[in-house]
This record gives C-alpha cells, structure tokens and sequence, in this order.
C-alpha cells in the first residue's frame, strides 16, 4: 500500500497533472490506450481537461464487451432459452445488446442468470447447484485468463460435472497488428495496458515500435501513473526513438509471468476470432485444448445462431479502432446512453462512449455544459 | 421479441429500483402520469401537507434489504431511520409511524423478534412512536423472510423553508461524515467477502443532529438530502436538476474512510455512488456554511463532517467534480443497477 499512498499524494499528481498542462506540443500528438481501465482511470480523474490542445487520446480496443460481438451473447441466451442452463457473468455484460433484449431481459422473463465477481464464484455456485448446468461467460483478455484456466481445472478436479466456459478470451498484440496495418488509423504512440502487461512481459510489443516505429510506454492505472505515462511517451516522440519502456514498473517486469503464461498455455491454445468493430483476427482468441473440451459450454449446448448485423447507425466498430471519437456517432447521447445502449461501448463501464458520456461536459452538448478551465 | 435499439424493454428491471436516471424516469413516465398532485410534483424525501394552517412532513418507505442482519443494523433499525430521515430532510420533527410487515412462510419468531426490538430501540432513539400497523403473511418462496413498510409523520419547523429546488448560488455543501459505508456493510455481508477491517453501516436516525441545525440556523438551510440509493452522486444531481444551477464538488475533501475506499476499489465502485443510511447532505447560505459545520463537528458528534462543494448559476443543471489530481469532470446520475436490495 505504501507505494499507492505516495501515487495518491495529491501534492505529486498536482505536480504532474501541471506538467502535462504546460506540456508544449508543437504538431498534434495522437496517443492510444487500449485497456478499458485505462479509459476510466483517465476520465475518472478529469485529465482530458489538463491535456494540452495538441495532445489527443484515444480508446482502442481495450474493453473486452466492446469488442466481444452480438452473436456470442446471443448463443448464451440460446442456451439459457433452450437447455436452462444458468448463466454466470461479470456484471459489465448484463445490459450489453444482443439482438433479442440482454441479459437482464433475459433474468427478468426469469432464467437463471447471476453476476459473479470471479470465475471461481461461477464454480461456487456450480457446487451448490449440481442438479443445474452452470456456464460461466468467459470474456477478457491475457489478465482474466489464467483465472479462468484455474477455475477449469479446479472443476476437473472436483469433477464438477455441470460447469462449464463459453470461451470468448482474446488476445492484444495481434489486434494491435490489425489496428496499425490500417493506413486510415493515425496514433503515434501507445498507452500500453499494465494488467495485460503483467502477464505478457514487454517482449510481444516490440513489433510496435520496431516494425511500425510507434512509441510506446507500458502505463500503471493510477492517475499519477497515466499522467507519467503520457509525459514519457511525450519524450520518446521528441526523441525520435520509438521503444518500449515500462513506466508500470512496480508491476511488470520485461519477460512477464512466465508461470502463469504456462498455465494458460496448459488448457488454452490460439485460434482465430471475431472482434467486433474488426471482423475475424487470425489467432487472436482462446479456445480450450482438446483435452479440456468437455468444458466447453459451445460443445456441451449446441445452439443456432443466426449471424446479425451490427445495430443501424451504431458505431462501436469504429469507436474501438479509434476511428471517430464517441461524440461522432449520430446515436450518441441521443438514441444511445447508459440507461438505453445501443452498442457495447456505452454499456460497459469501461467503454469509451459510457466514459465520455459520464465524464465529459461537451457529452452533454443539449445541456450546453463546457469546461473552461 | 423485438426490439428497437436503445429501448429498456417493455419489464421492470432490477436498475428500476436503483435510485438511478431509469428509476427518475420511471417515476417521471409512469407514475406521474397517473398520480399527478401539488403534493408529490416536487419528488422530494418527503411531501409537505397544509392542514388547517399547520405545516406537515409526510413520507414512506419500503425496505427489502438482504440480508435482514448486518454489521452496524437491521432490516428494522433501516425501516425506522429511513422514514425518520425522510422526514428530517423536509424540516420536519418526526412525530409518528406506521408499520407494515409482509413476512415469508416459516421465518424463525426469534427473527421478527429481533427485528421488532431493533425498530423499538431505533424508534426510541428517533422519538418516534409507532401508533399503526399492519401484518401480512405469504407463503415461503413468494417474499425473501420479511419485507417492511413505514410511513412517517411530523411536523416541519417554523421558519424552515427546505426543498430540493432550493439551492442558489453562493451556497455551500456540507457532508455530515463519511460516506458509502452502509452500502458497503451490506454488501461485503451479503456476499461474504472477508476483506479484513470491520465496515459498519452508518444506519441511523438522524433527529439529534438536523434539529439543532434547522433550530440555529433556520431559513439559511436550503436543502437537506440524505445519499441513499444512487450515493451522493444521484442525490446532488437531483439538487442541481431540480434547482437549476451547477454543483461544484471537491473530490478530496470528500470524506471516505479507508476500509470503504479499499472495498470500492476491489469491486470497481466509486464511493460517490454507494449509499448511506446515517449521512446527510445540506445545503446552505455560503455565509454560514462553515458555522454549520463547527456545530457537526463541536457539538453534534460527526467529527467527518466538511464542506465539499459550491453552487454557482447555470440552467444546465450539472455536477462538476473537481479532482484529486486538478482535473475536471462531470458527476453523473447512476445508470444501472450498482447495488440492489440495499435498503
């Protein structure tokens, strides 16, 4: 706790939020973040109004409801509908839209479907329940991977019979490789997640500032670390010497947790994905090796889906590659707010059309609130 | 079952009851359209009655909190401080209560015993009476052991004039302690999570203290709300909505003790959103603000007590944090469902 209590000294994040106030930035700087706790901690903390005019950050792909699509939440409903089975989730995909209403219409019509704050609270529920199949909705990113993989084996080794994953994990570095082949995305340099980060090592985005010469700087989620990560990153541009370095120092290290990589690797291996705002990702998600298939909720309950447009006029798509900046779409704040989402970047908390709608003054342009400081 | 995009569905939703935009507008929408009166068009804690010439508080509340037990209170102690404080935030001394109780087929008697005794005690300490009530009996499985309803009478003090639009700029917001502990206690109780740090709710009336404030300081108090569902987040966005002016709050001087901060932090919840049951938010002339708060802390036992935000003029109606780290950005009302059966 030491080392947050001196992040959280509000003499130093003053300090450093001054810093990037008076940051002189001759041609504009555009910065990616593409953690979906990175989007909040930067709008939770008001620093878009401390950002010098030249300095832009966007939200990339970081926020692992955003980007998971439609037809997944559909198959879990399917299933709750078909074989009633209970459905077990983090909390951020309750309200996300699938084509027919979501996961709160769906407990409201009374299925089954209970929020869970860890994979081993879906499984706590698969004991207590063993006359009801329990599926846990798998969805993250490197960070919730290894969890879910201990919850898979604890249920082999409970033989625990009625749980199983329906398995949406995804991986960053290759969507990353996506995001800069597209000519159109104009990002300098990237706020690369701390989480993700503390699992991979620094090694599986050197890519980035070798091949694509992008800076890049490896960011804690205190606000005081964001506020460094910029001003770092800032640096390297200046420098003209595109790396990666880590300013989330106290939590990565270069070569990762090799543990935990070699847990994931145990019961996951890559397989390609659909990401929504990208379409289908060569091996850039999760899928349970063969031998742990009979946890497999996609296996176990076969459902047909129908594939479903995104939503008309709905721009989540290019909201997570950075594209337009949530205020762009013509839904925003009108059709689409947190009470009624129309696409899952108003939905989870993390997203970021839900962060500028929440945080942001110029979201509420009918309202005519401005920040003029 | 269609839909278009963006609607909420044609059931009631959990996020309904949340204190949140959805409940505003389901009470805007829904039960306005069918129950329009003087009395209740301003939604505040409490409506004020004139009933030959005397100035009344009249209020009621449902309770459905889960579990019945918790650090710090009960389903009965809640039942009888939540209406009592509903009262107090209209200016009124709280006089007497009824009591409703629905109780769940096979619920132990020592259970209702135990919550009867709490709502004497709590009662005691509100002095209140309960002078009527109510027992209803469904059969198990159709309510979750005992729901509770309470409905409040009292009568306002004279030369108090307290109401949610009646904040203006130059007014200063006090916080009477530490906020998001009852949200806490109940929610670390239900779930069973061992966090370490003993979080207790902050459930309880709250005559002793907002009497002393409206009898010393009177006309100069303009609102008094207490934060519960929704946080003091949903309950300053109110205030600037209904007062139409803009809110500007001090995140740091907000006070949040450390054990709650740590448990928000674990479970992704700003404490600004988590409810209190013993706190209240009073808004009141700049120029005796810091008065207000000398008494909170000298006299009235709520060392926590601060002054963390001004009201400035503006039609739009927002809440302005103003950040640790020198930022700015808005405090928005809750979406969703943060905590149900909180209360």
């Amino acid at each position: 706790m030491r080392t947050l209590e001196k992040l959280r000294e509000p003499g130093l994040l003053r300090t450093l939020t001054r810093r990037l106030r008076s940051l002189k930035v001759s041609s504009p700087v555009t910065l990616m973040e593409v953690c979906g706790t990175h989007t909040m901690a930067i709008h939770r903390a008001g620093l878009p109004s401390v950002f010098p005019p030249n300095l832009h950050v966007l939200s990339g792909p970081g926020c692992p409801v955003c980007v998971t699509p439609t037809e997944y939440l559909d198959r879990a409903m399917a299933m709750a509908r078909e074989y009633g089975v209970m459905l077990t989730t983090f909390g951020d995909m309750m309200r996300v839209p699938g084509s027919s209403g979501n996961l709160t219409f769906l407990r409201g019509e009374g299925y089954p479907v209970e929020v869970v704050y860890s994979p081993l609270g879906a499984l706590d529920l698969a004991r207590e329940h063993q006359e009801q199949q329990v599926v846990f909705l798998a969805v993250g990113f490197e960070t919730t991977a290894p969890t879910v993989a201990a919850t898979v084996k604890y249920a082999r080794e409970q033989q625990l019979r009625n749980f199983s994953i329906l398995c949406a994990h995804k991986l960053i570095p290759p969507a990353l490789e996506v995001l800069l082949a597209d000519p159109e995305i104009n990002v300098d340099g990237f706020i690369l997640p701390g989480h993700v980060s503390v699992i991979l090592g620094s090694e599986p985005y050197r890519f980035i500032a070798e091949k694509h010469h992008r800076a890049c700087v490896i960011t804690g989620f205190e606000p005081a670390d964001v506020a460094q990560g910029i001003l770092m990153l800032v640096e390297q541009l200046r420098s003209g010497e595109p790396r990666v370095e880590i300013q989330y120092r106290r939590g990565v290290r270069p070569e990762g947790n090799a543990r935990a990589l070699k847990f994931v690797d145990e019961l996951f291996e890559p397989a390609d994905a659909t990401w929504r705002g990208f379409g289908l990702i060569p091996k850039s998600g999760l899928v349970l090796r063969e031998a742990f298939s009979e946890f497999d909720a996609a296996e176990r309950f076969p459902v047909e889906i129908e594939p479903q447009p995104e939503p008309a006029g709905c721009l989540c798509g290019e909201v997570v590659r950075g594209k337009v900046a949530p205020p762009e779409c013509g839904l925003f704040a009108r059709a689409c707010t947190p009470d009624t989402p129309v696409g899952p970047c108003m939905v989870s908390s993390e997203g970021a059309c839900a962060a500028f709608y929440r945080y942001s003054p110029q979201s509420r342009t009918s309202k005519g609130g401005s920040d003029d400081d | 079952m269609t839909r278009s995009p963006g609607d909420s569905g044609d059931r009631i939703l959990l996020a309904h009851g949340a204190g949140g935009s959805l409940m505003h507008r389901l009470i805007r929408e829904l039960l306005l359209k069918y129950l329009d009166s003087p009395e209740l068009a301003p939604l505040d804690d409490a409506a004020e009655l004139r009933i030959e010439g005397d100035r009344l508080a009249f209020s009621t509340d449902s309770f459905v909190v889960k579990p019945l037990f918790f650090p710090g209170g009960d389903i009965g102690s809640l039942a009888v401080s939540g209406t009592v404080n509903d009262l107090l935030m209209k200016g009124a001394r709280p006089a007497y209560l009824s009591l409703g109780l629905v109780l769940e087929e096979g619920l132990p008697i020592a259970d209702l015993a135990r919550i009867l005794e709490s709502i004497q005690r709590t009662s005691q300490a509100a002095e209140v009476s309960v002078v009527t009530g109510d027992t209803k009996v469904v059969p198990r499985g159709e309510a979750d052991g005992v729901f509770i309803n309470t409905a409040g009478i009292g009568s306002i003090l004279p030369e108090t004039n307290v109401g949610g639009s009646n904040a203006r700029p130059g007014d200063a917001v006090i916080v009477s302690g530490g906020i998001g502990e009852h949200g806490i206690a109940v929610m670390t109780e239900r779930n069973g999570l061992k966090l370490g740090g003993d979080i207790a709710s902050d459930a309880a009336p709250l005559n002793r203290v907002v009497l002393p404030i409206l009898e010393r300081f009177g006309g100069a108090v303009h609102v008094l709300r207490d934060p519960t569902r929704g946080g003091v987040a949903a309950s300053l966005n109110e205030i600037a909505d209904a007062s139409h002016v803009e809110i500007a709050l001090e995140e740091s001087a907000v006070p949040v003790r450390e054990q709650v901060n740590a448990v928000c932090e674990l479970l992704g919840f700003d404490p600004l959103y988590v409810p209190c049951e013993g706190r209240f938010l009073a808004v009141v002339d700049g120029a005796v603000a810091d008065g207000v708060v000398e008494l909170l802390r000298a006299e009235l036992d709520c060392p926590l007590a601060t002054r963390i935000g001004e009201v400035s003029p503006s039609d739009a109606g927002l809440v302005q944090l103003h950040t640790t780290s020198g930022g700015r950005r808005i405090l928005d009302m809750p979406a969703g469902e943060l905590l149900p059966r909180i209360c």
